[in-house]
Order: C-alpha cells, then sequence, then structure tokens
C-alpha cells in the first residue's frame, strides 16, 4: 500500500504532463453542420455578438431606436385607452425603412466582404461545405437578423395591444399579416444588400452602395409617383412602385395583407397588380440568390 | 514494404520497388500511367483505420495519384498530363511560381475540375468525392487568409466547426492544435496584432484543428525570417512524424525541402520534371566527382580527360555552382567499369589522379538532370 500510493500519483502527473499529439476519433458532423455552424456565428456576427465590442454598438443601437417607438405607442395606447394602435403593424416597417436601410448597409458587408477582403473564403471552400452552402448560410443569416430587427417591434406592439385590451381576434390577425410582411421584407433587402456587399471586399463601398441602392431607389420612385399623381395620372402611381424595394412591399402587403398603402393619395395596387408586385418580389428574392451563387462560384481559391 | 498485404482491405500498390521511389518520376513511355489505385478499390470505411489506431502503419498506401492530369485555359496550360503517385510522409512539390502548384492542390480539393485526366486523394477521387476529400485534407493557403478582427482561439474554434467538429470537441481540438504550433498566451489577442511567424502558425492551425489525414502546405515559409523558416520547417517534419498526418508542402526552394521531406516531386510549367525520394536526390552512388593534375603536356588536365571520356562516349558536366566547380568533373557510374575507365584515360594522359570519390547528388543538381530527361523523352516520343 505505502509504495503503491506514490507510484499511482506518479502515474497521474505523467498523463498530466504529457501533450503529446492526441488523433481526433470523434464524429465528424459533415456539411450540414458546418451550415449551420456558419448561419449562427453569422447571425450572432449581425448584432455584433462573438465579435468585438466595436462591433456591437451599432447593430444593438439600431435594434433599439427601431423598438423604441413601438414602445412608446405601446405606453400611449395603454395610457389613453385607445381603441387601436396609432399605427398599422403592416405599417411600422415601411416607416422605420432608414434604420432598416442602415442595418442592411452595416451588417450585409460585415457577413461578406470580410471574408473576401481578408481571403478566409478559400478557408471555408477547403472545408466539406460547397459554394451553395457558403451563399444559403449567409443568406438566412442576414434575413434572420433583419427578421429580428423588424419582427421584434412587432411583439413590442402586439403584447402591447393585448395589455389594452384590444380586440384580440383584430389585432392577432394584423399581426400576422405584420410577420408575412416583414418575412418578404428580411429576405428581399438581406438578398440586395448581400449581393451589393458581395461585389467588393472594401466595407465601405458596400455600406455606401447599400445605403445609395435603398434611398436613391425610394426617392427616385416615390418622387415620380408624386408627379404622377399631381398630374392625376393615377393609375402610373401603382406600377412606378415596382421600381423600389420597400414600394414592393408595400405594394404586396396593400393587395394581399390588408394594409393601407403609403403611396400618394393610398393609390395602391390592386390585387391583379398585386400579384405582379408579389411575382417581383419573388423573382428579385431567386435573383439575389442566383447571383451570389454565380459570384462565389468563381471565388474559389 | 510496398509489396506487403495490408489489413483493413485496402489494396497495397501493384507494383513499384520499395519507397516507390525509383519508378515514379519519368514513367516509361508504354505504360504512360504506371500503377495506379483507382476509385473502385476504395474501401468501404474510411475512418476506420483511425479508430483502429492504425494510421501511423500504413505507410504503403498511396496518399495521391494522379494520371495525366491536365488543366488548360484559355491562354495557358498550368498542368500538362501530370502522372505522380506520392506515398504517405513529407512530400515536397516544387516549382517556379507559376509552375501549376497552386492549381494542382486546387483540383486537389476537388475545387476545380481537371481538362482531362483523373487524380485521386486518399483513394477518393477528385471529381466526385471532393467533399469527402476537403473532410479529410486540411489546406494552409499561401496568402494572407485571417480576419485581425478576432483571436486565433476563436477563429480556429470556427475553422474546426466548419470541418464538421462538435462545438466541444472543436474548442478542444482548438487548445490542443495552437499549443502544438507553439502559440500560448497570445492565442487570446486579436489576430491583427501578430507577427508574419505567429499568422503562419494560426494558418497551419486551421489546417490542422481537424486532424486531417493529409495535408497541403501552400508555401509556408514564405515571408519568414530565417529563424521563423527554421521553425516551420521543423513544424512540418513534425506534422508527420508526431501527428502522423501525411504533408505536401509547396516551395520554389529545393534547398529548403532537402532538409524536410522524405519525397520530392519537381514540376514545371505544368509538366512533372522528376519525383523521387530525398535520399535518391542526393544518393551516394551515381554520382562520380573526379579531380586531376594539369601537366605541361596537358596544361588543363580537366579539360583533356574531359575530352577524352567524350570521345568514350561518357558524358560529363563540370558541377557548375558547386564547389570547386571548374576543377572538378562529373559523371555518372554505370558501374564496376566506369571506374576502370576513368582510371585508363587518366593514365593514358599521364596525369595525376587528385581525386575519384562518389559525389552527393546536391539537390540543385535535380533541374539539370531532369532538362537532359526532358530532352530525352522528347527525342524518343517525338
Amino acid at each position: 500500500m505505502a509504495v503503491e500510493q506514490p507510484t499511482a500519483r506518479e502515474a497521474e502527473q505523467t498523463r498530466i504532463h504529457n501533450i503529446g499529439y492526441r488523433n481526433y476519433d470523434g464524429p465528424r458532423l459533415g456539411r450540414a453542420y458546418a451550415r449551420r455552424s456558419l448561419y449562427s456565428q453569422s447571425l450572432r456576427g449581425a448584432y455584433g455578438l462573438g465579435r468585438s465590442v466595436k462591433s456591437k454598438v451599432l447593430p444593438m443601437l439600431l435594434f433599439v431606436v427601431m423598438c423604441v417607438p413601438a414602445l412608446i405607442m405601446v405606453a400611449v395606447a395603454v395610457a389613453t385607452k385607445a381603441k387601436d394602435l396609432p399605427v398599422d403593424y403592416t405599417r411600422y416597417a415601411i416607416i422605420m425603412q432608414a434604420v432598416i436601410g442602415l442595418y442592411v448597409a452595416s451588417q450585409g458587408p460585415q457577413a461578406v466582404s470580410r471574408d473576401l477582403r481578408f481571403k478566409t473564403v478559400p478557408l471555408y471552400f477547403s472545408r466539406p461545405i460547397e459554394t451553395a452552402d457558403y451563399v444559403r448560410a449567409k443568406y438566412a443569416a442576414l434575413a434572420s437578423a433583419l427578421f429580428v430587427l423588424t419582427a421584434a417591434p412587432l411583439i413590442v406592439l402586439y403584447a402591447g395591444a393585448l395589455l389594452a385590451k384590444l380586440d384580440f381576434a383584430d389585432q392577432t390577425k394584423g399581426f400576422a399579416q405584420g410577420l408575412v410582411s416583414v418575412t418578404l421584407l428580411s429576405l428581399l433587402f438581406a438578398g440586395i444588400g448581400l449581393v451589393i456587399s458581395a461585389l467588393t471586399p472594401r466595407r465601405g463601398f458596400g455600406i455606401a452602395a447599400v445605403i445609395a441602392a435603398l434611398t436613391i431607389s425610394y426617392g427616385a420612385v416615390s418622387t415620380v409617383q408624386a408627379i404622377a399623381f399631381e398630374q392625376s395620372s393615377t393609375g402610373a402611381v401603382p406600377w412606378l412602385g415596382l421600381f423600389s424595394p420597400i414600394t414592393l412591399i408595400d405594394g404586396v402587403q396593400t393587395a394581399f395583407l390588408g394594409a393601407t398603402s403609403a403611396f400618394p393619395g393610398g393609390e395602391g395596387p390592386s390585387s391583379g397588380q398585386g400579384l405582379v408586385y408579389l411575382i417581383v418580389v419573388l423573382g428579385l428574392i431567386a435573383g439575389c440568390y442566383g447571383l451570389l451563387m454565380r459570384r462565389y462560384r468563381k471565388v474559389g481559391l | 514494404m510496398d509489396n506487403r498485404p495490408v489489413v483493413d482491405g485496402r489494396h497495397p500498390r501493384t507494383g513499384g520497388p520499395a519507397g516507390g521511389a525509383a519508378t515514379d518520376g519519368i514513367r516509361p513511355q508504354g505504360d504512360p500511367y504506371g500503377p495506379v489505385r483507382l476509385e473502385s478499390d476504395a474501401d468501404p470505411a474510411p475512418w476506420s483505420d483511425d479508430r483502429c489506431g492504425v494510421r501511423h502503419y500504413l505507410r504503403n498506401v498511396t496518399v495521391i495519384a494522379t494520371e495525366s492530369l491536365s488543366k488548360r485555359f484559355p491562354r495557358v496550360t498550368a498542368l500538362d498530363r501530370l502522372s505522380v503517385d506520392v506515398g504517405p510522409g513529407v512530400t515536397g512539390l516544387v516549382g517556379a511560381n507559376g509552375a501549376g502548384k497552386s492549381t494542382l492542390i486546387k483540383i486537389l480539393l476537388g475545387l476545380s475540375p481537371a481538362t482531362e485526366g483523373r487524380a485521386e486523394v486518399l483513394g477518393l477521387d477528385v471529381a466526385t468525392k471532393g467533399a469527402a476529400i476537403r473532410e479529410r485534407v486540411g489546406y494552409m493557403p499561401e496568402h494572407d487568409c485571417l480576419p485581425p478582427d478576432v483571436s486565433a482561439t476563436e477563429f480556429v474554434v470556427h475553422m474546426a466547426r466548419m470541418s464538421g467538429l462538435p462545438p466541444a470537441a472543436a474548442r478542444e481540438r482548438t487548445a490542443d492544435t495552437l499549443r502544438h504550433v507553439g502559440l500560448y498566451e497570445e492565442r487570446y489577442r486579436p489576430i491583427g496584432g501578430y507577427s508574419t511567424g505567429m499568422k503562419q502558425r494560426v494558418k497551419l492551425a486551421q489546417a490542422l484543428v481537424h486532424d486531417p489525414q493529409l495535408v497541403f502546405l501552400d508555401e509556408p515559409t514564405n515571408g519568414l525570417d530565417p529563424v521563423g523558416r527554421d521553425d516551420m520547417l521543423g513544424l512540418i517534419r513534425r506534422i508527420h512524424t508526431d501527428f502522423g498526418i501525411s504533408v505536401l508542402v509547396t516551395s520554389h526552394l529545393l534547398g529548403e525541402l532537402e532538409r524536410t521531406c522524405d519525397h520530392v516531386v519537381v514540376i514545371d510549367g505544368g509538366k512533372l520534371l522528376r519525383s523521387s525520394s530525398t535520399t535518391d536526390f542526393t544518393q551516394t552512388t551515381t554520382t562520380l566527382a573526379i579531380e586531376v593534375t594539369d601537366t605541361d603536356e596537358h596544361p588543363d588536365g580537366t579539360l583533356a580527360v574531359r575530352d577524352a571520356l567524350h570521345g568514350r562516349g561518357i558524358e560529363t558536366h563540370d558541377g557548375s555552382g558547386l564547389p570547386g566547380a571548374g576543377h572538378i568533373l562529373l559523371l555518372t557510374a554505370e558501374g564496376e567499369e566506369t571506374y576502370d575507365l576513368v582510371r585508363d584515360v587518366v593514365a593514358d594522359l599521364g596525369l595525376g589522379l587528385v581525386r575519384m570519390e562518389q559525389r552527393r547528388h546536391h539537390i540543385a543538381e535535380v533541374f539539370k538532370d531532369s532538362d537532359e530527361q526532358r530532352k530525352e523523352a522528347v527525342g524518343h516520343g517525338g
């Protein structure tokens, strides 16, 4: 006994100090797992989680800015015992489009330009994942991040509406319509943001280009719509809305999701035109995905 | 040892002498593809050898095999009918810039289709089993590939997960691997503040973190100072000896690979110049160095001997670039008779034979030899 004990302890110590190479013979979870890992890493990254403190500031700030008006509206509705919320669920994202645009512009480039700029992309493609996995993971991550950003205030509104004892069925319907609308919006904006960002390894260019694409198209469309409305060619107003992302979403939800249009004079598209809107939106989403695939097919090693 | 039967059902290579070295180079014209393991031979349980812990003993498996592999771009031919077998161990892939090294690695990773020919890595066809290959292979690119704003630990953990390691295993393997490549406390700091040597270590760690069977290291010593270079070469050696991982390392410096590699493959302009073991490159038997005195009759004894030997149909070269160049004549010893011939020639000329010794090949001579062989091959092949 007395002799054995120290030997046992010695053996333990040797084991502790043995830092020789160990082979890995555990599970290898393959492509689908790698894609999920990339998705969760990118989604966390879109809110600065797992990154430096500095990179958390902007996305978190935008998230707060996005939610604060909803909180105020809820507070007002509860305090004044209003019969309805001051803003429709579907309308909220349209009002807050500048914040959403800023978010896409800041996080789109961070999702893809970084990998291009620091040439990390070859490291991904030297692993089991394929181009499609990378594109899908990044697309899904940014779309999810946008959904979180746009759906969170709707949840605040809905919770507030229930607190204020507004009509349950009415509010639930509006909330569901709002969720469908922001889902479409998230997919569309994420696609546009990623396609533009993936063109340049420079983050600054990416940010500027995304902001320009979103604001210039909206500015141009709403100006031309206003002119058309003033010249009482109201028939052209809905068709013009096809040319900017946010008016597209507006058109779709006006036609199908019971929203009131933000177009001049409330001249939203009819359900026939709405179908065109929907096709264009879905086409754009698919087109963005296709463009991203093409872009990354060329970025091999 | 090549012909020893293997226990796990893998087929041993069907031919070739020990080490597979001597005949792997320029193959005889009649059998341009040589003995290549085909995919139909592939074993059904690729990781089983690991679990049994016998990976270190599978030395007679071909790790990389290409047959008549070509890659043509619209304007350039990057690879031109390259056929080469690479066994386990540390293999150097040498060639000037633009020789086709990186193109070869891309094809071997299954990322770029070959224009013609085929290739297998670890017995898996690159054209159809790219994902399976990439799961078992590590890759360290030549260029910088690290984001500066994350720490080495975070980055390598992420890369481990991208290789399919579960989160806990990814963290554990990352800590292990970073320690093995020599990164300690600094691994928690952002990579942006690292020296070139440390960055190279992180790049190496991300290639090793999933415990691959084979790693491709593209110019790992680029940009390192002499000490860093030595450290990196030592590390590469250890990847095979201590970790049991085969290595394909590219370089345009032959001297580096002389110390590190078991086997060297030389390509130039996408063509195979030579493939043989490092001991072959520097073996003692083939080259004979002779040095003679000058006499009044023959003011330049070396020149006289050379002419006389040429007269008897023996090729020589003056070993330019080597120590003692000009006074030393190098020739290939075909056998005992070469020694006798030299002795007779020198005696006939009345010169004094200062030395006649077997000379270790300097690895730099490879290019010279290969040029000759290439000319020969062209001459024969037409």
